[in-house]
């Protein structure tokens, strides 16, 4: 008898969203936030993090696929106390465009 | 302006916060924590022999209870300790605060002697977790840790605490306020007009109650809402007791070890009302031929609990109470004459079964015969394993934190400790830990805890000398190949109770069981009370891992 185990999913064929998040700017808001996407296998194509003005705050720009476990996966993100809000952007957003010229 | 150490900060916030005992072990890295607690008039330690009985023990007294609990442990093996209890404690939702201690701040990220980055491996286990670099933050970070660990669905909150940070002076005006929960989320009220309106028109609704009923207290409103709209009501696992087994709506727990006609009037329904609950894999089998023909309320105040794993058609994000007492004066009176009817013939026809229910030396019996020697003011807490299971099927759960068992993680070892832990909340309970020598062996040395405490703590071990949960699937599933499941040596039980200094009886050479478990029960102190049970006798009925709910084996 074998238990259920989800596949892990292709995401290569779905649209990509660039998330945005407003962040309490400590060590370890990194690694909750990351924690959750990697128990999930959850791909981050790109992932951007700088202080805000006000340096207690940061903010965090993630590029991820569009899957159907988008919405379950921002849920849990939106759970984490040191998050303290979360914004979606399509793919065309040029955050993570304009720096391409450094990843080539 | 008052000034003290980190330590005396931290026991002073704990008094404010109205914790009165905490459970825990100390070691190097939280020695200065543990000199500031000795001079507390307020709060008793409790000496655990393992930090992860202390984990269990504030989670007994904290699902005794429903306040957040504490427990201590040092730095390194202290903490890793605490980890399963952690866990266990995310997995069934209930408030705790683990305080740790660390290795000095300058010493982080150096393997120092003790040193783990317990932060970094509570990530995913806690609902939230600190280190704390200063004394002055501990000023917010103790409040805060109590507040999330109790505000929405609570959860276990780890802070770690190094040992200079203990040790620094902080000067500060005045004691920031004891936290309170957040307010709960805004009541949806289009939602909750479209589901009294899906609830009176359904045929054939059945309402499922989960552990969030307990942690709401809605279990009076959940049994007023199923009365008043006619609906058969199961539980999950984690929800016994919110609605009394013996009551005419009553269909029992639900999933891998539910009665037939449980899961047959589930599979039947047209309308399913979840309230607090999740739909684990063992409530629901095979998520997709769950309830086929069901349509889905869902009330949780956790909104990724919504649609995660069931889509829902109507999904009210908030306070199970809250909802449910503004859903109760917009549903309709109704019997349900035909529907109940229905259910009625199929709990004839497909019942539980319990072989052996009289007989107080067979599993169902001696659970019968404990409940019958007991009122609902008793509280039952359960290891993991086949006990468990009759446990939760046969005992008579009346009342809402009358029951304690580890759902989610499923962790061997939490009975013992939990049991102490409730008893020390409500010393005048009688407590009564079901366990089977597996799991008992998994946190046996709390026995030296118990026996120190001298608390009220019945433990009734069901004996098979298995793994018994193992040995029946290596039976069921595996062709019969059994392995790594019996054990070859046979403990003495009673001898090894009587060594930590706590008294015996021994059901199997007793001339009257009845008698004697009735007369360990009534008597004062812990005791152990011993059965043994044929490792022959399996859980029915068993939904296969994996397979629907519908395909159950034997009962």
């Amino acid at each position: 008898m074998i238990e259920q185990v989800a596949e892990p999913l292709q995401q290569q064929g779905f649209a990509k969203v660039v998330l945005e998040l407003e962040v309490n700017n400590h060590p370890g808001v990194m690694s909750h936030i990351c924690n959750l996407f990697a128990r999930r296998a959850f791909n981050v194509e790109g992932i951007l993090c700088m202080p805000m003005s006000d340096t207690s705050r940061s903010r965090i720009w993630l590029l991820v696929f569009e899957d159907q476990r988008l919405e379950q996966m921002v849920l849990q993100v939106e759970k984490l106390v040191d998050v303290l809000s979360v914004r979606r952007h399509g793919a065309e957003h040029e955050v993570f465009e304009r720096l391409e010229k450094y990843f080539h | 302006m008052m000034q003290m150490t980190g330590a005396e900060l931290i026991v002073r916030l704990l008094e404010r916060q109205g914790i009165r005992t905490i459970a825990g072990i100390p070691g190097g890295a939280i020695l200065p924590l543990y000199d500031a607690l000795s001079g507390s008039d307020i709060i008793r330690h409790v000496l655990a022999r393992h930090e992860q009985g202390a984990g269990f023990m504030a989670q007994g007294m904290a699902r005794v209870s429903g306040r957040p609990e504490v427990c201590f442990a040092s730095s390194g093996p202290g903490a890793t300790n605490l980890v399963t209890a952690i866990a266990d404690a995310r997995l069934d939702s209930i408030p705790m605060v683990a305080i740790t201690g660390q290795v000095p701040l300058s010493m982080i990220g150096t393997d120092a002697f003790q040193e783990v980055d317990i932060y970094g491996m509570t990530v995913p286990i806690t609902k939230h977790n600190f280190l704390v670099r200063s004394a002055t933050e501990l000023l917010e970070v103790i409040p805060q840790a109590f507040r999330i660990a109790m505000s929405g669905r609570p959860g276990p909150v780890l802070i770690d605490v190094p040992k200079d940070v203990q040790n620094q002076l902080v000067s500060f005006e005045a004691y920031p306020e004891p936290a309170v929960p957040d307010p709960v989320p805004a009541l949806d009220m289009v939602a909750i007009e479209t589901a009294a309106k899906m609830i009176d028109e359904a045929e054939r609704p059945v309402l499922y109650l989960g552990g969030g009923v307990v942690h709401s207290g809605a279990s009076r409103l959940a049994v007023t809402l199923a009365e008043q709209a006619g609906l058969p009501t199961t539980m999950t696992l984690m929800a016994l007791g919110t609605m009394p087994v013996d009551h005419p709506l009553s269909i029992g727990m639900l999933g891998m070890h539910a009665a037939r006609y449980t899961n047959f009037v589930l599979e039947e329904s047209d309308l399913l009302i979840c309230v607090g609950a999740r739909f684990d894999d063992r409530a629901i089998g095979k998520a997709a031929q769950f309830c086929p023909n069901a349509q889905i309320i869902h009330i949780d105040i956790d909104p990724a609990e919504l649609h995660k794993i069931k889509t829902a058609h109507v999904a009210i994000n908030g306070d199970v109470a809250t909802v449910l007492a503004a859903l109760l004066p917009r549903v309709k009176q109704s019997l349900r004459k035909r529907w109940l009817s229905h259910v009625d013939s199929l709990k004839s026809r497909f019942p539980m079964v319990m072989p052996g229910r009289d007989d107080p030396r067979a599993h169902y019996g001696l659970v019968h015969a404990v409940a019958a020697a007991l009122d609902d003011e008793a509280v039952i807490a359960t290891d993991v394993g086949q006990h468990q299971m009759w446990v939760a099927q046969a005992y008579p759960f009346r009342r809402p934190r009358q029951w304690l068992t580890s759902g989610g993680l499923g962790t061997m070892g939490f009975g013992v400790p939990a049991a102490i832990g409730a008893a020390l909340s409500e010393p005048d309970r009688t407590v009564v830990c079901f366990t089977g020598d597996g799991s008992f062996k998994m946190n046996i040395q709390e026995l030296a805890t118990l026996a120190e405490e001298g608390l009220n703590v019945k433990i009734v071990l069901m004996n098979n000398n298995s793994l018994g949960l193992v040995y029946q699937q290596q039976n069921l599933f595996y062709g019969k190949r059994v392995f790594a499941s019996k054990y070859r040596g046979e403990p003495d039980f009673v001898k090894i109770a009587e060594g930590f200094g706590i008294a015996a009886v021994d059901l199997d050479s007793s001339p009257n069981p009845r008698a004697t478990l009735a007369q360990a029960l009534q008597s004062r102190g812990p005791c152990l009370i011993h059965a043994s049970i044929s490792r022959e006798e399996f859980v029915y009925p068993m939904v296969p891992p994996g397979a629907a709910n519908t395909e159950m084996i034997g009962g």
